[in-house]
């Protein structure tokens, strides 16, 4: 971006008519990348370390008042889900980060995502690009449907990212087996769940920062 | 519930009872706006309430992600609105108890040998980090013999890396 070069915009998914309806600020953007994870090279070690020491106790205590983290949590409590037992992803990351002192490293797409949610507040997910069908959705499962990995049936209704065959990903759930970021994983698929209250600057931003570390020359 | 949260969103509007998917959908939206109001309230307790201890956060939500009814949304909105009462309950004995012991500090420090050996952590104050007021005797056997007490506050936390520079 810096040298004049044109990023490709992320691309929208699809929200089921009905969902689209109740939640109104319920959107998708995906972006894939030509590049799987890895070792984490020493200056992102670097950057994940100066994260750790700009991002201390004040500013984790104070993280989810903030508008975006805030936006993340109410949309957990519409859809049934505790954001204090189930906490968005950039939540996650900050518990990790009062537990063990520091953003410890990883690999390389954990460290990107890690300083993605942190920076922008934004959840984002990966999936291994070639495990999925076409464009990722979100929708309610119909009967029938299950998780991959997961026993039995999900209940119909249940809110899932789904690619043209299948749910991948419960909606800030679990991932279904086989379709997350594997050491094969040759191509990455990020997808970023916004919500009202959640500007798309932000979760560009949160798309971009993540692709920009994974296509940094080693 | 439909009819009366209609009714509190448009509090100029003569009030009839309606019934239908328009309705419940408002209904339904009008839940999550409270939702939203509650959950910043609860937020800003727990921001506010830091390094309190003992007080409970988690709502609790049974089953995954889904469009949740009438029925759900007002249990959620109920177990919020208890939440953030009980958490206002708690802050509320917590702070008595803390303005107790600000209160001790003062009286350690105005008479160290009347409360020997008392000593009052910065927690116990409401405040973050490791001091804490110990009132104790200046050079140890010698001035507990000779009654010199004083209150020393510590230093504070020790190093994350011990005694690495």
């Amino acid at each position: 971006m810096g040298d004049g070069v044109e990023e490709p915009p992320a691309a929208r998914g699809a929200v089921d008519a009905a969902l689209a309806e109740e939640f109104p600020g319920l959107y998708l953007r995906w972006r894939r990348v030509e590049r799987g994870s890895g070792r984490s090279p020493r200056a992102l070690k670097h950057r994940l370390a100066l994260l750790s020491d700009r991002f201390a106790g004040p500013q984790a205590i104070a993280f989810r008042t903030k508008p975006i983290p805030h936006a993340y949590r109410v949309f957990h409590r519409h859809i049934g889900l505790d954001p204090d037992e189930q906490p968005p992803g950039p939540e996650l990351a900050v518990r990790e980060r009062m537990l063990k002192g520091g953003f410890v490293s990883s690999n390389l797409l954990d460290d990107a995502l890690t300083i993605a949610m942190i920076e922008s507040g934004v959840p984002v997910l990966a999936f291994d690009a070639d495990a999925v069908a076409g464009a990722p959705v979100i929708r309610p499962t119909v009967p029938g449907e299950g998780l991959e990995g997961r026993p039995g049936e999900l209940p119909a209704g249940t809110l899932v990212i789904a690619d043209e065959l299948r749910p991948i990903a419960l909606l800030f759930g679990a991932t279904a087996s086989g379709r997350g970021v594997s050491p094969r994983t040759m191509c990455t698929l990020l997808v970023v769940v916004g919500v009202a209250g959640v500007p798309e600057i932000a979760t560009e931003e949160a798309l971009w920062i993540v692709a920009e570390i994974l296509e940094a020359p080693a | 519930m439909a009819e009366l949260l209609l009714k509190d969103l448009n509090p100029g509007v003569a009030w009839a009872p309606r019934t239908g998917p328009t309705d419940d959908r408002a209904a339904r939206r009008a839940l999550r706006i409270q939702i939203a109001r509650m959950e910043r309230e609860l937020s800003e307790l727990f921001a506010a309430s830091f390094p309190r201890r003992g007080i409970g956060w988690t709502v609790g939500a049974g089953g995954g992600p889904r469009i949740l009814g009438l029925a759900e949304l007002e249990r959620i909105r109920d177990d919020l609105a208890d939440r953030i009462a009980r958490a206002r309950v708690e802050i509320d004995r917590q702070s008595e108890t803390e303005e107790r012991n600000r209160a001790l500090v003062e009286r350690m420090i105005a008479d160290p040998a009347g409360h020997r050996w008392v000593r009052v952590r910065s927690e116990d104050v409401g405040e973050r980090g490791c001091r804490h007021w110990h009132s104790r005797p200046r050079w140890g056997l010698l001035g507990m013999l000779a009654g010199w007490w004083r209150v020393k506050l510590s230093s504070g936390c020790p190093l994350a890396c011990g005694a690495c520079s």
